[in-house]
């Protein structure tokens, strides 16, 4: 394992997505990568992780890699099964939720994500999926990670639609809207990491993947990066990673290949 | 028989009519494709459509021109992808416009708990600084008349005319128990004028006595009950069937195409006289494949209080 070409672009998406999740209890899971982010971090970095699903399962323990966010192994063993009402008003409004995942079509560098059209909103080009839990998760989740690959297309400098507030560009502003989340805390791409200036609210990449370059990062965004002073090279992902990913959550590879 | 129950032919005759809003709610879980099915044969028309996560029975219904409007919070084949079907008429108005009402998860579920609880409105912290107000006007702003002054979203009451629950189990009056993901079934229950209830069993009045806390919807406020086996295909019913994923990823292959969709609404839906034929022709080895291992509940000990 120590050529680093060794592994995939969703692979070590997964493994800087879980390395974030480091003593974290309460999150907010989604499927697909997500979902395998959550369970390597509760057998590394994050012991004491509990799975939370909107679908309103606490405390999930699944058997097989569930299918939807809403499949029957995440019941199976749960801590709870609420009501869809008490997961979102007593669990994420109240302010239980630690971390949740979001992804979208569309980013802008405060992190804003758009999960509902592209194109004008009356006569959309294309109709997305809408915003589902993702506009109250942005408000409410104490911190937000979204994982997303990096394109043009996606890491957008205008937004066709807001479904999910991020940060305002205004730190002071964000101080005062009261919320227990501001928008995402970081992104994780399959080219690099992102966190959020706390002085401007604006996208920084921290750490480019072993072998990229800053230019495939500025060819794959529709504004100028802002680069840390510090930046540096994200951890490759260790054996015991790619062994947990490969044989024990993907073994199929339906979301890692 | 006896009681409130009736075949899925006359409960959808009799009560979901030209026009209705109607809730087939089930979060992944305990959808009534069944039902739907029963309303695309019957070719009931200008349907409001509500619900949560509208997915493949919504596409079904939408593609079979049974619906005027949607009013959901998120649109998708869960885990596999688009609604082909809902997707034309959105951005093609093919074959005709559909109409829409967007909120988040958290609005709609405090569209019904409003409905449920006979509220004007209720009050949630969402919405902030997105553009889903911007389009939908019944999204509103109020600040709270408590001395903090907090300025919270409001969303109105969601009365369907007509819900269609799914439930593992009912009496033959319809009190029904759920185990497993309960969506807001209740809530969409309790707003609605007129409730169908569809159990993979009936059961005697005793086994819900034994274990009232399971119960999620009364007889009180049922109008219907239908007993029907895997009504929830292809979604699943906790503890009888799974999910049949397979399907849920060949439907996004038939909605595709329009003419695709035809010939499978009228191979599956049109050309059946009811869901036992649906099931028949599924044949026997198929639903044997979908049933689980047996994992049941320890039991509780609720005490004798003579």
């Amino acid at each position: 394992m120590s050529d680093p070409l060794d592994y995939t672009k969703n692979e070590i998406m997964i493994v800087a997505s879980a390395r974030l999740l480091a003593g974290v209890r309460n999150c907010f899971v989604g499927v697909g990568l997500p979902n395998i982010v959550c369970n390597l971090a509760q057998r590394t970095v994050a012991p004491d992780l509990q799975l939370v699903y909107e679908s309103g399962v606490f405390g999930a323990r699944p058997e097989r890699l569930p299918l939807s966010i809403g499949d029957p192994t995440l019941v199976s063993g749960s801590t709870a099964v609420t009501s869809m009402f008490e997961l979102f008003a007593y669990y994420l409004q109240a302010g239980l939720i630690d971390v949740a995942f979001l992804g979208g079509a569309q980013i802008d560098r405060y992190g804003n994500l758009n999960t509902t059209v592209i194109g004008d909103y009356a006569k959309p080009k294309v109709r997305l999926p809408g915003s589902g839990g993702a506009c109250e998760i942005a408000i409410h989740a104490r911190k937000v990670l979204v994982i997303m690959r990096q394109a043009q297309r996606s890491f957008v400098e205008t937004l066709h639609f807001r479904t999910s507030p991020g940060h305002s560009g205004d730190p002071e502003h964000d101080r005062a809207r009261g919320w227990w989340g501001s928008g995402p805390t970081n992104v994780v791409t399959d080219l690099g990491t992102y966190g959020f200036d706390e002085e401007t609210g604006e996208m920084t990449l921290l750490t480019l993947h072993p072998g990229v370059t800053l230019e495939q990062v500025r060819e794959n965004m529709g504004w100028e990066p802002k680069v840390s002073p510090d930046l540096g090279e994200t951890l490759p992902p260790t054996p015991e990673e790619l062994r947990l990913i490969r044989e024990e959550l993907d073994p199929e590879g339906v979301y890692t290949s | 028989m006896g009681g409130k129950v009736t075949t899925m032919k006359d409960a959808v005759a009799e009560l979901v009519r030209d026009g209705d809003t109607v809730a087939i709610e089930g979060f992944t879980h305990l959808i009534c494709f069944a039902a739907g099915h029963e309303i695309i044969r019957q070719r009931k028309r200008d349907l409001t459509l509500a619900r949560m996560t509208p997915d493949v029975i919504y596409d079904q219904m939408i593609g079979a021109g049974v619906a005027r409007k949607l009013i959901f919070s998120w649109l998708g084949n869960p885990g596999v992808g688009s609604l082909h079907a809902v997707r034309r008429r959105i951005e093609q108005q093919d074959p005709e416009p559909l109409e829409i009402e967007e909120y988040s998860h958290f609005g709609m579920v405090c569209r019904y708990v409003a409905g449920a609880a006979n509220l004007p409105f209720f009050p949630i912290r969402s919405y902030y600084e997105s553009d889903i107000p911007k389009v939908n006007p019944n999204i509103r702003w109020m600040r709270s008349p408590y001395p903090d002054g907090t300025e919270v979203a409001v969303v109105p009451p969601l009365k369907p005319d007509v819900t269609i629950v799914a439930c593992q189990r009912a009496t033959p009056e319809g009190d029904a128990q759920i185990w497993g993901l309960l969506g807001c079934q209740k809530e969409a229950a309790f707003a609605a004028d007129r409730v169908i209830v569809v159990c993979e069993e009936l059961v005697d009045e005793a086994v819900i006595r034994r274990d009232p806390n399971r119960t999620v919807i009364p007889s009180v406020i049922v109008d219907a009950v239908v007993e029907q086996p895997f009504s929830c295909h292809p979604s699943f019913a906790q503890g009888y069937y799974d999910r049949d994923n397979a399907f849920y990823l060949k439907w996004d292959e038939i909605s595709r195409d329009p003419e695709a969709l035809d010939a499978w609404l009228k191979e599956w839906v049109y050309d059946l006289e009811s869901h036992a034929d649906y099931i028949e022709k599924m044949g026997p080895a198929h639903w044997e494949s979908l049933k689980p291992e047996p994992a049941p509940s320890g039991e509780v000990d609720y005490g004798r209080y003579a």
